[in-house]
């Protein structure tokens, strides 16, 4: 602040605080609808895969949702829609913003290489939370890539009828449910290493949360 | 559409609305009711109410009936496959044991049919047999996930029902099996190309395990869609629903 300023206006003080912002609303509203969302979707998923299992084990009833595979499928195709819709907003507001060329580009192997070295001797520092360390843009941008793969080998086996080139393209209706399951495993296999991380350095938390 | 009521605790209310559901419904309900509220800005419905409550996932089933029935297309065909394709052998399925399965007398058999149509007569099996048959090779997908390639011979529903004189412009086809099986299909479904009144299976009349006498066969939707063992078809505005669909299976089942 200048000295000697005279009294603020509600927007000088609101406009340099709003560029601190580490992440904008609707980083973070899309966030946490899509976290809902695609709960919603594993654990029906879950139950929906118990009904014809492709390898050898089902997913235990209490972490699955919808109770019998009518009503997984019910929770399933409802919250699809709200996976495409907003995934949708955030991936459109994403490129046009340039949110993602900012933080999620460029990844080089050697950086990767650097940070996943770093991270395993914990000297990898969380200090500013704007800037994505190599190993966060692979893992976020990856994440984004399951979801899209997820979504489309979704409406693969959904549509094999109507969108039958889609189903070709995911290797037809058989190959498309291992694509599916397996999109499914990676964004999985992100969550854990997600929310553990998000706990250890709880002002991550509360930066998606509050915006700073 | 009602607006919230200020002041009113949400998670109570869910907690209401979940009183009055048959016990194992109620404890899926609360396990998924925290995207209670995302659901609710899709669909428009106000979860205040308790019946709108229990019904929030139907809705959104039957908003996906309205969605499937935009995508479905009349003249886009259901992929084809070669001989050396066929599912051997092709499995059974139905929600009762093979052994239990109806044992329909073909000689006695007669197809009702009824509703909008111009003619009412029964058909016996050799009168059946006698409509210019069209065969198909196509993939049978079922809701558990499953699928596999069959090979179905038999007449096209939408020749048939021309040739009944029935009402096309009515909204759906109603199917009745001799176990009580039931299933409404919608009209352009009915005229789909490929949806098929089916008397063989690989070229042999239709073995019982695939329901024998007939079954009708729409690779344009799920095995559920697809019933056996039919003996009475109706043409109708009113959707009398299924068996499936009546516990919860999405009606349109379109793939």
């Amino acid at each position: 602040m200048m000295p000697g300023q005279g009294a603020m206006t509600a927007e000088t003080i609101a406009a340099p605080s709003a560029e601190k912002a580490i992440h904008p609303v609707w980083v973070r509203v899309t966030h946490w609808i899509n976290a809902i969302a695609i709960l919603v979707m594993i654990g029906s998923g879950w139950q929906i895969y118990n009904a014809s299992p492709l390898f050898d084990f089902t997913f235990a009833k209490s972490i699955t949702l919808g109770g019998w595979l009518g009503g997984a499928i019910q929770w399933h195709f409802a919250a699809m829609w709200v996976l495409m819709v907003n995934g949708l907003v955030y991936l459109t507001l994403g490129f046009a913003t340039g949110r993602f060329r900012r933080k999620l580009w460029p990844i080089t192997p050697s950086a990767v290489l650097a940070d996943v070295k770093a991270a395993l001797t914990f000297k990898l520092a969380h200090d500013d939370l704007s800037h994505y360390n190599a190993v966060q843009k692979l893992l976020y941008s990856g994440v984004i890539l399951s979801g899209i793969i997820v979504v489309l080998s979704g409406l693969a086996i959904w549509k094999p009828v109507q969108f039958q080139e889609l189903t070709t393209l995911f290797g037809g209706y058989n190959f498309a449910r291992y694509v599916h399951f397996f999109a499914m495993a990676a964004i999985v296999g992100f969550l854990v290493v997600h929310v553990a991380l998000a706990l250890l350095v709880p002002k991550s938390l509360r930066a998606m949360v509050t915006g700073r | 559409m009602r607006k919230l009521i200020p002041g009113v605790d949400s998670q109570l209310l869910i907690k209401d609305a979940a009183k009055v559901m048959p016990d194992p419904m109620r404890r899926t309900f609360l396990r998924g009711a925290f995207s209670l509220g995302a659901l609710t800005f899709l669909t428009g419905c106000d979860i205040i109410d308790s019946d709108a409550a229990e019904g929030v996932l139907r809705k959104i089933s039957e908003f996906n009936d309205g969605a499937q029935a935009a995508l479905f297309s009349s003249t886009k065909l259901a992929p084809v496959y070669p001989e050396s394709a066929i599912t051997r052998p092709f499995p059974f399925n139905a929600y009762y044991d093979e052994d239990d399965a109806p044992n329909v007398d073909g000689a006695a058999y007669k197809l009702a049919v009824g509703g909008l149509v111009d003619n009412k007569k029964s058909w016996t099996l050799d009168e059946l047999y006698a409509l210019p048959q069209v065969s198909q090779i196509t993939r049978h997908v079922c809701v558990e996930g499953w699928s596999a390639i069959g090979s179905w011979q038999g007449a096209q529903l939408s020749e048939f029902l021309k040739r009944i004189g029935a009402d096309t412009r009515a909204k759906y086809v109603w199917f009745k099996c001799a176990e009580g099986y039931t299933n409404t299909i919608d009209m352009p479904t009915a005229m789909h190309p490929q949806t098929q009144m089916t008397f063989r299976f690989d070229n042999k009349i239709l073995p019982r395990a695939y329901g024998f006498p007939m079954k009708i066969r729409m690779p344009t939707k799920l095995g559920y869609k697809n019933p056996k063992y039919v003996v009475a078809m109706e043409v109708t505005n009113t959707d009398r629903g299924g068996y499936w669909e009546d516990q919860g299976y999405n009606w349109f089942g379109g793939q």
